[in-house]
């Protein structure tokens, strides 16, 4: 939920309850995150809170080139593929939700500890690749063009799913080489990403429609179980909600 | 260079749970006292709104609340033939920032280690001999503390949180319905405990069929409306299952902003500085006496706060490194054995059995870090070890945390990792998968400490702290003895598929773990294998306390911050009632 999504100008409902469980208990000292030093009762603004970092949604890629766009299309609708069950990864959104993820602060890890030297290390250690997320993308995907062009004079999106699926098994198991980021290495965070993508509240710009948690029963970002907790072993069917609120919410006017 | 500021009576560094209530204690004797938080101000309304709060990706996926590991974090390896590298991203353990720290992002889960804890290798020699002792390798300590002295100090931290559960044992008396080998409390808990979803009560039937004794596991997400005694008032918890890695929105999971906070910050004689990180404590030319602290703001500057008592009260990282940073004590040797100052660096031991169910629906997305319901029979002591090959063991729980599906969508080994055959698992998994975890002891051995990193630095310059650790024998054989345990319950509860993870070797940066991490600055009666005394004094430096995990010389299969709180509150006791009337070394 950006500020600026469409449907939440104003107070919104969700505003208000905020504000009604937050007043019906003691108000908390409180202030800008940037203010330096708090002493007594430092300011407090009503409604005002920390939202969460979402890109801005639109019509364009905002990391991916068109090329690069259509080949993590064509990648995320092997992974999660349209069936019974639900829509497949593309329809659902998850090329858009890592698009917008490279280009905030995960794209770069910002927020990560990126000095040198970096090692090699022991598999315990953990990820010590001196390449951030937008390098991985960038330089895999042209290896895997790369890849596709020679192997079958085609790239990725152009192949048949039965071809997709074993070369993305080939890139999971890391028997095709690139040269810049290990190919099991590259997978394995685009399927972590994807399955992000799938599963994230849809203010990310995946999970449309909420579609993954209708798929499996999770009722989304409800907060209160109260009248549920004791209820055993039964279906619940409850009807999930974003943090940008519901479908039958969004009613205007 | 920094730039001296006036002198105050107390600088408190750090203020999650330990540092709030060091601040909170000392302010209420009139002293002025400064509080350092290198992390944001966080406040429920607005950090964690209800509106925006229930964000898995945001909270969970991308550990918003835990410390930037650009801003600090620990190099790691797992013996000292290894070089460390940095942890570039948290995997094991979640670093808390910002008022509230760690506190703010915990399970909720309050226990009060059992009266052998405090004396364990006292304890394990009397029980089991010398010779056993000495094969298990370990290099265990005693506290020199007892539960005696413990246990206002934690009756007083469970009435701030206003913990939820049933005692089990009312000042001897063995209490229906809690956990027996709880050690004799003076009271009951501040608040009933909460209600159960199914996987925690199908569990406890189960576990009691099977003679067991199952009890509500202590939570500081509070059963229900309640003002604790600085007049802080909380709400019911509402099961929501957004909890461990988020913060609650609706005031019912104890932390420091939530309990403490609200209060202290009213007071004319506390100041808090958030942005503002300390580098080091500053001694004077004798090393004998703490002048203050040397910290960095938010606008790049350094300054110098002289201050009468320095309190150090950090995570238990930071607390070792400061430490280190600041020269105080000998730095721990892994090869002699001897020094201090990281010495008996200790985790735990995380074990699980995960439970597939085709008939069943446990509405996993409904519960909290610390709703649960859990037996003790296979934790610490309270089995007989003769023979084993082992010493210790672990809290065996259920508890839902919640079931977002990023994290939580567990599938069968064997399931494809992607694509129709994976999607259908997961829908089929989904509802009927429940988890049994066994929280199991840590325990020392010479090779596992803490020191600075010789190349990783921080943005300022300082070293890295250096973890230097992995799971001794006698925790693995323990590991796969409690695991087997609660593989035998989850069978008899009539899952389908029971999929068994004891914690194996090496320890590794790559999934998560838990955050409770301990040691490095040991509590204790002998300042050669000890750095402060059952009061958190530093030993040599008497207007020094070091609080928090770092004081514990072995780690239980228990969560720490009750603990935490408990040391926390004993040592502002020390300090209100001896140390301001006679200041000097409580114990010479």
């Amino acid at each position: 939920m950006s500020n600026d999504s469409g449907a939440r100008t104003g107070v919104t409902r969700r505003q208000v309850l905020a504000t009604s469980a937050a007043t019906a208990f003691v108000a908390a000292a409180s202030s800008k995150a940037s203010a330096l030093t708090f002493t007594q009762l430092p300011e407090w603004s009503p409604f005002a809170h920390n939202p969460p970092p979402t890109a801005p949604p639109g019509d364009h890629w905002q990391f991916f080139t068109a090329d690069e766009a259509a080949t993590i299309e064509a990648i995320v609708d092997r992974l999660i593929p349209a069936d019974d069950l639900s829509i497949g990864g593309k329809e659902a959104g998850c090329a858009v939700f890592i698009d917008r993820q490279l280009q905030g602060f995960f794209g770069t890890f910002a927020r990560l500890y990126m000095e040198p030297p970096f090692g090699k290390g022991t598999p315990a250690q953990g990820d010590q690749s001196p390449l951030v997320p937008q390098q991985r993308y960038r330089f895999g995907l042209a290896e895997l063009e790369q890849y596709c062009q020679s192997e079958h004079q085609a790239s990725f999106k152009e192949l048949n799913g039965d071809q997709q699926d074993q070369i993305l098994s080939a890139l999971e198991q890391g028997e095709i080489h690139f040269e810049k980021y290990p190919s099991a290495d590259f997978f394995a965070l685009v399927l972590q990403n994807t399955k992000e993508g799938f599963f994230a509240d849809p203010v990310y710009g995946g999970n449309k429609d909420m579609v993954s948690w209708k798929m499996i029963g999770f009722p989304g970002a409800r907060y209160d179980y109260r009248d549920y907790v004791e209820k055993h072993n039964q279906t619940l069917d409850l009807e999930p909600l974003s943090i940008g609120g519901g479908t039958h919410w969004n009613h205007q006017g | 260079m920094a730039t001296k500021l006036p002198a105050t009576d107390v600088v408190v560094v750090g203020l999650g749970w330990a540092g709030s209530i060091l601040a909170h204690e000392l302010a209420e004797e009139g002293l002025n006292v400064i509080g350092f938080e290198r992390g944001p101000w966080r406040d429920t309304a607005q950090d964690f709104n209800i509106a925006s709060a229930p964000d898995e990706l945001r909270y969970s996926a991308r550990q918003e609340l835990m410390l930037r590991t650009r801003q600090n974090t620990v190099t790691m390896r797992n013996n000292t033939s290894q070089t460390a590298l940095p942890m570039r991203e948290w995997g094991s353990f979640h670093p808390g920032n910002g008022t509230g720290g760690a506190g703010n992002h915990w399970a909720g889960i309050t226990y009060r280690y059992d009266p052998s804890t405090f004396r364990l290798k006292s304890h394990l020699i009397e029980r089991y001999g010398q010779q056993a002792y000495n094969d298990s390798n370990l290099t265990l300590q005693d506290w020199g503390t007892d539960w005696d002295e413990m246990e206002p100090h934690y009756a007083k931290f469970e009435a701030i949180a206003g913990t939820s559960g049933k005692a089990g044992n009312i000042k001897g008396e063995i209490q229906e319905g809690g956990n027996p080998f709880e050690g004799p409390r003076s009271g009951e808990y501040p608040n009933p405990p909460l209600k159960q979803p199914y996987g925690p009560t199908l569990f406890a039937k189960t576990a009691a069929e099977m003679g067991y004794k199952p009890y509500y596991v202590p939570s500081s997400l509070v059963s229900r409306a309640y003002t604790n005694p600085l007049g802080v008032t909380m709400g019911p918890c509402t099961y929501c299952g957004f909890c461990t890695n988020y913060g609650c929105a609706n005031y019912s999971k104890a932390s420091a902003i939530t309990t403490i906070l609200p209060a202290l910050i009213r007071k004319p004689n506390f100041i808090a500085k958030t942005n503002s990180e300390v580098h080091r404590v500053t001694l004077d030319g004798s090393g004998k006496r703490a002048t203050g602290v040397i910290y960095t703001d938010a606008s790049g500057r350094t300054w110098e706060q002289p201050a009468e008592l320095v309190i150090v009260a950090a995570f238990i990282l930071e607390n070792v490194r400061l430490m280190l940073l600041s020269g105080v004590g000998t730095p721990y040797d892994p090869r002699t054995g001897k020094g201090t100052t990281g010495r008996n660096y200790c985790y735990q031991t995380a074990n699980n059995a995960q439970l597939f169910f085709k008939d069943k629906n446990f509405n996993p997305f409904i519960g909290g870090g610390a709703v649960g319901m859990g037996i003790d029979e296979l934790n610490n002591d309270n089995f007989d070890h003769s023979g084993l090959g082992f010493f210790g063991g672990g809290s065996t729980r259920v508890t839902p945390i919640g079931a977002a599906p990023i994290g939580n969508t567990p599938v069968p080994p064997g399931t494809p990792k992607w694509g129709g055959q994976w999607k259908r698992a997961v829908k089929e998994h989904y509802l009927g998968n429940m988890s049994v975890g066994c929280e199991a002891s840590s325990y020392a051995q010479q090779g596992n400490y803490l020191s600075l990193d010789p190349t990783y630095k921080d943005p300022h310059g300082y070293p890295l702290l250096r973890m230097t650790f992995d799971f001794p024998d006698n925790d693995m054989r323990m590991a796969q003895y409690v695991t087997d345990k609660i593989g035998e319950i989850g069978e008899r509860m009539g899952a389908d598929q029971v999929v068994k993870t004891p914690r194996t070797r090496p320890w590794n940066n790559l999934s998560y773990q838990s955050s409770h991490m301990t040691g490095g600055f040991l509590m204790g009666s002998d300042p050669s294998t000890s750095s402060v005394n059952k009061h958190l004094q530093t030993w040599g430096i008497p207007n020094l306390f070091v609080v928090g995990a770092s004081a514990a010389p072995q780690n239980p299969g228990f969560n720490p911050t009750g603990t935490v709180g408990a040391l926390a509150y004993k040592a502002a006791d020390a300090i209100r009632r001896l140390y301001l009337k006679n200041p000097g070394e409580m114990i010479g």
